[in-house]
């Protein structure tokens, strides 16, 4: 493969960004600016599907890979995928277009700055994703923070500013760290370099401390109990296209990187700290889901369900089983579809009516049928109902945590029926019960690039709650080898 | 008879003093000439550097008393180029406040050949009198503006603490030499042996005047009240040009006399670096000034360059280097920003004057966000990989604390330079600023902010030319 597809799905948003720069910023509906950005991240998702297309499945090796020296004797800019990463990326280059019609209704001043924020997070994420060097993967992870600051600063609500500061220093608080270890890491091995790093192996006396900085920046990014409470802050005063990127994307960098480099790197470290994983991914879920019970503001309520739903993710990551892994990666997939959706039906109430307040709705149903249908499937498959893409994802967690630690899934288990409570209950109130306030008899039903936007995603997460195995198959044979690698070097150790 | 080819640079800067001078004195309303003759001036000595020294791997002259090598001619050059840049960017400055003089640009020659004397010093007495020379010429350019109160203040105040500081050199200065027998560099690092209780005295008499000249922490005090009075082109050649001297003339006393010393100043090293970091951090989040704060942002990075000299390993030395080339590209930037900050003759320095600049000006405030996270080192800006390459460097030496509790400080300063982003861009708009900008701030602010964007492309190049300084 001589052509860098990769470089280029990571480029292609920048060099539209840059057409976006250069053309004359309007007031109001821009609707050039709006087809540009929509043109490039469309021909991403193309590129990323004929990249899935491409994909060999049958192999856990990293494939495309570009290996350029970046700095002479140092680091090389490399980056490849396997079966892993190509899901996210999928997932990203499908997320962002919906992100960019989205801003129809939501984004209203400086329009052009705003694509141009979501196109270079988009080739941020995309960068993460396909990173096979530790510094280029800390380039882009860090990168991101700009374009993400930028946007709830700007374009956000009434705290807007507390809430991009919390996250800007909460998420460089932790990955200062992940630097150090980063730097540690050339030092006692040599090479920057994933795929080398996984051959050598890294010697155990250093795993447990490298290990712990690593996790100092994921637990932040995940976001993981006690370190969680810039999420909802930041969820609630972004914008919905912010939100959604934020949800749907950001937060499975942490994720990815706990599998990717957590597990891959520090085999022995990352046993003797599952434990530790263990206790605050049950706290996350059984905590913060009690928390989402009693919200009042309907994106906090998501925001803290995220949570929750990331405890689901590490806890799987850490079963250390084959199920558990693919239960989080597919979790991490159909979170994505699942908060990015519910974060646009909120929005969809809420640029009719300026307000997130549970209180403000209730009896949707009898004036918006078509919003509460997409909003139904969504809370259900938010809730991991049976069908549809949520409930393949926990039940595969809890499956590889039930061979690995009774107790532990039995709890886990316990947060399921709490994510049921909030979410169901969430459902009732905004869209059931009796028409009390007066204005919502003038809402109206959703428009076409809404309803398209909506129908875009129930359409991934019904299809994989029956028929799941395309991402199975596509992660299987790297899940695998990534187990086998782990047992192999535990083995040796 | 000695090679004087090799001291060109510095004898054709004089005589452009001397002509320049005496010019002035014959030329009624000859500041535009000198301004122009003394960017020549400068010019032609950057070339005649760059032909001359820089492919000389290391000579000394006059009895070993000065020393060309890899060091001294990239510090020279980046000397000559900052002072370069600060004279062309600041006519417009001057001319508004009426102090578009002949002295200016010959008082800037001036202190550029006294650094210049002190980058090639390889001799106590040598780098005393370059040391003087700038700093005369530092004192009179810090009152220039003399009808302001706070000029006259700051000139000042920096003439009686650095006076002090001198002081305390000589006094240092004085004990290596009674420990050692000799006034040159190399046989004093010969002599000195670390038995003397003494002479670690003399040590730190010398470091606390040289951590004086680059104010690090605790020696800071004057930075934030003199970058604040002087007039704002003065400041931006403060923040850069003697900082690169003074930095080139640590490193050589660090690592020419007191190499073997290296167990007793490696703490005090160390602790400058950490106070610097922390304190630079932390007290400019109070500020309202920009100058202010720049000051103390400026002490925090003296911080992190000191922290590659404190490794006491090559590649810590060339960090720093790296560290204090990318801070000067980054501070031009940002001074040539507020120097755009200019509403019907009057300049503004108060951060509040930025709120909502986003609006009215966009460009100059994506420049203006782009420095700002580079100085708070968010990747992939240039500032990133200054601090990168340090932290490397103090990794290798596996001096963890230093690491950590330098990467913990840039969250904090990142604090601060987040608290301007947010009211440039989060904050309500005010009056528009005036647009007509001489071409060269522009271009110096276009090609400063692209460095600093773009630096990442071509990471390769910096580190080649520093790698060729080998210093231990």
């Amino acid at each position: 493969m001589n052509f860098p597809i990769l470089s280029s799905l990571i480029l292609l948003p920048i060099v539209g960004a840059l057409f976006l720069f250069f053309t004359k910023d309007k007031e109001g509906n821009n609707l050039t600016a709006k087809y540009v950005a929509l043109f490039t991240t469309v021909v991403n998702f193309l590129i990323s599907i004929y990249l899935w297309i491409a994909f060999d499945q049958s192999t856990s090796n990293f494939q495309f890979i570009e290996d350029r020296i970046w700095i002479e004797g140092f680091i090389n800019y490399k980056v490849g995928i396997d079966g892993i990463s190509i899901l996210f990326i999928i997932l990203t280059t499908f997320i962002t277009p919906l992100c960019v019609i989205s801003v129809n209704n939501s984004v209203k001043n400086r329009l052009r700055d705003f694509l141009i924020a979501i196109l270079i997070m988009e080739s941020f994420m995309i960068g993460v994703f396909c990173a096979l060097d530790l510094v280029v993967f800390y380039l882009f992870f860090e990168a991101g923070l700009i374009p993400m600051f930028l946007i709830i600063g700007i374009w956000g609500g009434t705290r807007r500013v507390y809430s991009a500061f919390k996250f800007f220093l909460y998420t460089l608080l932790g990955s200062v760290l992940m630097l150090v270890a980063i730097i540690s890491i050339y030092w006692i091995t040599g090479t920057t370099d994933v795929v080398k790093l996984y051959e050598i192996g890294i010697d155990v006396k250093y795993q447990n401390l490298l290990w712990l900085a690593f996790f100092s920046s994921f637990a932040v990014k995940t976001p993981m109990w006690p370190v969680h409470t810039w999420l909802p802050d930041a969820h609630v005063e972004a914008p919905t296209a912010g939100s959604v990127l934020l949800a749907a994307i950001l937060l499975k960098m942490a994720g990815y990187g706990f599998i990717r480099f957590s597990l891959g790197l520090f085999p022995v470290a990352s046993e003797t700290f599952t434990p530790l994983i263990y206790v605050l991914s049950v706290i996350a879920i059984i905590f913060t889901s009690l928390i989402a019970l009693m919200q009042e503001d309907m994106k906090k309520l998501i925001a803290y369900s995220s949570v929750a739903h990331m405890g689901f993710v590490t806890l799987g990551i850490f079963t250390l089983q084959q199920q558990g892994i693919e239960g989080s990666i597919i979790q991490m997939i159909s979170h994505g579809l699942v908060s990015a959706a519910l974060f646009l039906t909120v929005g969809v109430v809420y640029d009719r009516m300026h307000s997130r307040l549970i209180s403000t709705y209730g009896g949707l149903v009898s004036v918006i049928p078509k919003y509460s249908i997409l909003f139904m499937v969504f809370a259900l498959a938010s809730l991991g109902l049976p069908g549809t893409s949520g409930f393949i994802g926990e039940f595969l967690i809890l499956m590889g945590a039930f061979k690995d630690n009774f107790l532990v899934a039995v709890i886990a288990s316990l947060g399921v029926i709490l994510g049921a409570a909030y979410m169901l209950w969430l459902y009732k109130r905004v869209v059931f019960g009796k028409l009390i306030n007066e204005d919502l008899k003038k809402i109206v039903d959703l428009n076409r690039s809404e309803y398209f936007i909506l129908s875009c995603l129930a359409a991934p997460i019904l299809f994989y709650g029956f028929y799941p195995d395309p991402l199975i198959n596509t992660i299987e044979v790297s899940v695998t080898d990534l187990i086998n690698m782990h047992e192999t070097n535990l083995a040796s150790k | 008879m000695e090679n004087l080819n090799l001291i060109l640079p510095e004898i054709f800067i004089s005589l452009s003093i001397m002509f320049l001078l005496i010019l002035g004195v014959f030329k009624k309303q000859g500041s535009k000439i000198t301004f122009n003759l003394s960017l020549f001036a400068i010019l032609i000595t950057t070339i005649i550097t760059i032909n001359e020294t820089f492919s000389v791997y290391r000579e000394t002259l006059f009895n070993g008393s000065i020393v060309i090598d890899q060091m001294s001619s990239l510090m020279k050059i980046i000397t000559l180029i900052g002072g370069f840049l600060v004279l062309i960017i600041s006519s417009n400055y001057l001319k508004t406040f009426k102090i578009y003089n002949i002295e200016y640009p010959i008082l800037i020659l001036s202190s550029i050949l006294g650094m210049m004397v002190m980058i090639s010093s390889n001799d106590l007495i040598v780098f005393y009198m370059g040391l003087e020379l700038q700093s005369l010429a530092l004192y009179v350019l810090a009152t220039y503006n003399r009808d302001q109160l706070k000029s006259s203040e700051a000139g000042l105040k920096y003439f009686v603490l650095s006076a002090l500081s001198s002081g305390l050199l000589l006094y240092g200065c004085s004990l290596v030499y009674g420990f050692s027998g000799s006034t040159n560099f190399d046989i004093i690092s010969n002599q000195l042996n670390s038995d003397e209780y003494v002479l670690t005295f003399g040590i730190v008499f010398i470091l606390v005047g040289l951590a004086f000249k680059i104010s690090a922490v605790p020696f800071h005090m004057w930075a934030p009240d003199v970058y604040e009075g002087s007039p704002t082109t003065v400041t931006l050649f403060f923040t850069i040009v003697p900082k690169i001297a003074a930095l080139t003339v640590f490193i050589r006393f660090l690592y020419v006399p007191f190499l073997n010393l290296i167990d007793q100043w490696q703490m005090i090293i160390v602790f400058l670096s950490i106070a610097s970091m922390i304190f630079g951090a932390v007290a400019a989040i109070g500020q309202t000034n920009i100058k202010r704060l720049i000051a103390y942002s400026s002490i925090s990075h003296i911080g992190y360059t000191l922290a590659g000299l404190a490794t006491a390993s090559n590649e810590g030395i060339q960090s720093s280097i790296i560290y204090i080339s990318i801070y000067v590209v980054m501070n031009l930037a940002l001074f040539s920003c507020l120097l755009m900050l200019r509403r019907k003759d009057q300049y503004y320095e108060d951060i509040d004057d930025l709120s909502g600049l986003s609006k009215n000006h966009p460009l100059l405030s994506l420049c203006l966000l782009l420095i700002l996270f580079s100085l708070a080192g968010i990747p992939p800006l240039a500032g990133f990989f200054a601090k990168f390459y340090v932290f490397k460097a103090v990794l290798e030496q596996s001096m963890y604390f230093l690491a950590i509790v330098g990467l913990l400080s840039t969250v904090v300063a990142a604090f601060y330079y987040l608290r301007i982003i947010k009211i440039i861009y989060f904050d309500k708009e005010k009056e528009k600023y005036d647009t007509d900008h001489s071409l060269w701030l522009k271009f110096s602010l276009t090609v400063s902010t692209i460095l600093i964007l773009l630096y990442f492309i071509f990471p390769s190049q910096l580190i080649e030319v520093v790698s060729r300084i080998n210093i231990i």
